[in-house]
């Protein structure tokens, strides 16, 4: 779907990105893992097409190059319109690709009946708690369809509870809707339960060291799994030894 | 607690009337609250009619300010060499003394009501311009980088993101314009005098202070500190109903 070659970002005097070269593949689960200061989000946002690349080229297979509002973004923080009703701000995207609200609504509403949030489309991200406004970002990312969804840490601010609850929640829609996920963590555990391919990136300049492959089953019984144990352990390992080389 | 504030105003007057009657002070010095009262009923359509006229001066002013300070804020947003090109001029209206250029601005507008509200617009464009700018500049980055990841022309940006974030920040710049356009409105009056526009409550100040009517003219200060309280709660009131409403307060 993407091909990554020897990209490179400068910002000033900080190099961000040096040599990274990546493919991912049509429906793949991908986490960009690695200590702060990596790179991993300019990774995210320059195929997302919010930077330019100082190097290096980003090429799409044929027929894959996402479209406007093929590309669903969410953020570290939920980043809604406080002005705005959660339907409204799931209807953004929707509108800013010009489609009126009668017709978008039912769109909307089964983006918010995905994530959970059935009876919650008046209300104001006021009234509602971290999680819930994280699923309206989610559901605003998920209402144009996207062939690719880009997550930069979306679950880094949440409590524990709501965080694992997303995170199954998150791997049943990726299953369901079979679109390729990017995911941008810091969290070893996050990117063992969550990704079928776990990228371990490296600090100054950053820079891919390798990947593993994640030999779970997706779903909410992984984390029971011994399986998962083995891989946060053998991430833990090869994560200190790229560090420390 | 709540009632603190009237409570200590109330000792006040009760200790500035006891004052003045204790030590036998002359009205035409330091008239005592009872002596302002009087001589507010002795003529209250005269003082009120040109509170009216103070009123209408700072209203239009206002409205001119935000109107300018909007449309101003809105173009500095939109283009940054508009941006580097007028803001230090700006400052130039705030820190410059309505008193020493309010006779040039009489004299070049000619028309008694223009020239004060030019003069009240002058003192009250700042706050307006300087918060709704900043609003403009407050929507976080990541909303504006999704609104560039679908697509959003800088019109569109500017109707659906920037503009609603700039709203506390205008309303809050509203209301001290507000107390600024009425200071601005009675300066403007002080310099016009008799020449001003169907004369103000300044008007009324300077006049009663010529003829030692200093009773008359406290009623006239009373009447201007109620005016800037009402204008000051009232937009506050005015903003708070607005973001309420909006669902932001």
């Amino acid at each position: 779907m993407l091909h990554i070659s020897q990209l490179g970002r400068r910002f000033g005097a900080v190099e961000a990105l040096r040599d990274v070269s990546l493919t991912i593949n049509a429906g793949d689960f991908v986490a960009l893992l690695g200590p702060s200061g990596c790179g991993k989000s300019t990774l995210l946002r320059l195929i997302a097409g919010l930077e330019h690349a100082d190097a290096g080229d980003l090429t799409w297979d044929a027929g894959h190059q996402p479209k406007s509002g093929e590309i669903g973004f969410v953020f570290q923080d939920a980043t809604l319109l406080p002005w705005a009703s959660a339907a409204d701000n799931v209807y953004l995207p929707l509108r800013l690709a010009g489609a009126a609200r009668t017709e978008a609504m039912p769109r909307v509403w089964e983006a918010l009946h995905r994530v959970g949030l059935a009876g919650f489309e008046a209300a104001s991200p006021r009234q509602l708690s971290g999680g819930m406004r994280m699923r309206v970002s989610i559901a605003r990312a998920l209402v144009t369809r996207p062939r690719l969804l880009l997550m930069d840490e979306p679950f880094a601010a949440l409590d524990e509870f709501t965080r694992n609850k997303l995170q199954e929640d998150l791997l049943a829609l990726w299953q369901e809707l079979g679109c390729t996920v990017v995911f941008v963590t810091h969290s070893i555990y996050e990117a063992a339960f969550l990704a079928r391919r776990i990228v371990l990136m490296t600090p100054r300049p950053g820079r891919i060291d390798h990947e593993l492959a994640s030999p779970l089953h997706p779903g909410a019984e992984a984390r029971l799994d011994p399986a998962y144990a083995a891989l946060v352990a053998q991430i833990m390992r090869d994560l200190q030894q790229a560090l420390t080389a | 607690m709540k009632y603190a504030p009237t409570l200590f105003g109330l000792a006040a007057l009760v200790v500035w009337e006891a004052a003045v009657r204790i030590i036998d002070v002359p009205s035409y010095l330091v008239p005592g609250p009872i002596a302002i009262i009087l001589a507010f009923l002795a003529e209250p359509t005269l003082l009120l009619t040109s509170l009216g006229s103070t009123l209408l001066v700072t209203f239009a002013a206002l409205v001119v300010a935000a109107a300018l300070g909007v449309a101003l804020a809105i173009a500095i947003a939109s283009n940054r060499l508009l941006a580097a090109a007028i803001q230090p001029w700006a400052v130039v209206l705030q820190v410059t003394p309505i008193v020493a250029i309010a006779p040039l601005i009489i004299v070049w507008v000619g028309n008694p009501f223009a020239s004060l509200v030019v003069c009240a617009t002058i003192v009250a464009f700042f706050p307006v311009f300087a918060n709704t700018a900043a609003g403009l500049e407050s929507a976080p980055s990541e909303l504006a980088d999704l609104f560039r990841l679908y697509g959003a022309s800088r019109s569109t940006t500017l109707r659906l993101l920037r503009l609603p974030a700039a709203l506390p920040y205008f309303l809050a710049g509203l209301r001290i314009s507000g107390g600024l356009a009425l200071v601005g409105a009675v300066v403007a009056e002080f310099v016009a005098g008799s020449g001003g526009f169907a004369s103000g409550l300044a008007y009324r100040i300077l006049e009663a202070g010529y003829r030692l009517q200093v009773p008359r003219m406290f009623a006239a200060l009373v009447l201007l500190s109620l005016a800037g309280i009402a204008i000051n709660f009232g937009l506050g009131a005015f903003g708070t109903f607005i973001l309420r409403r909006r669902g932001d307060a």
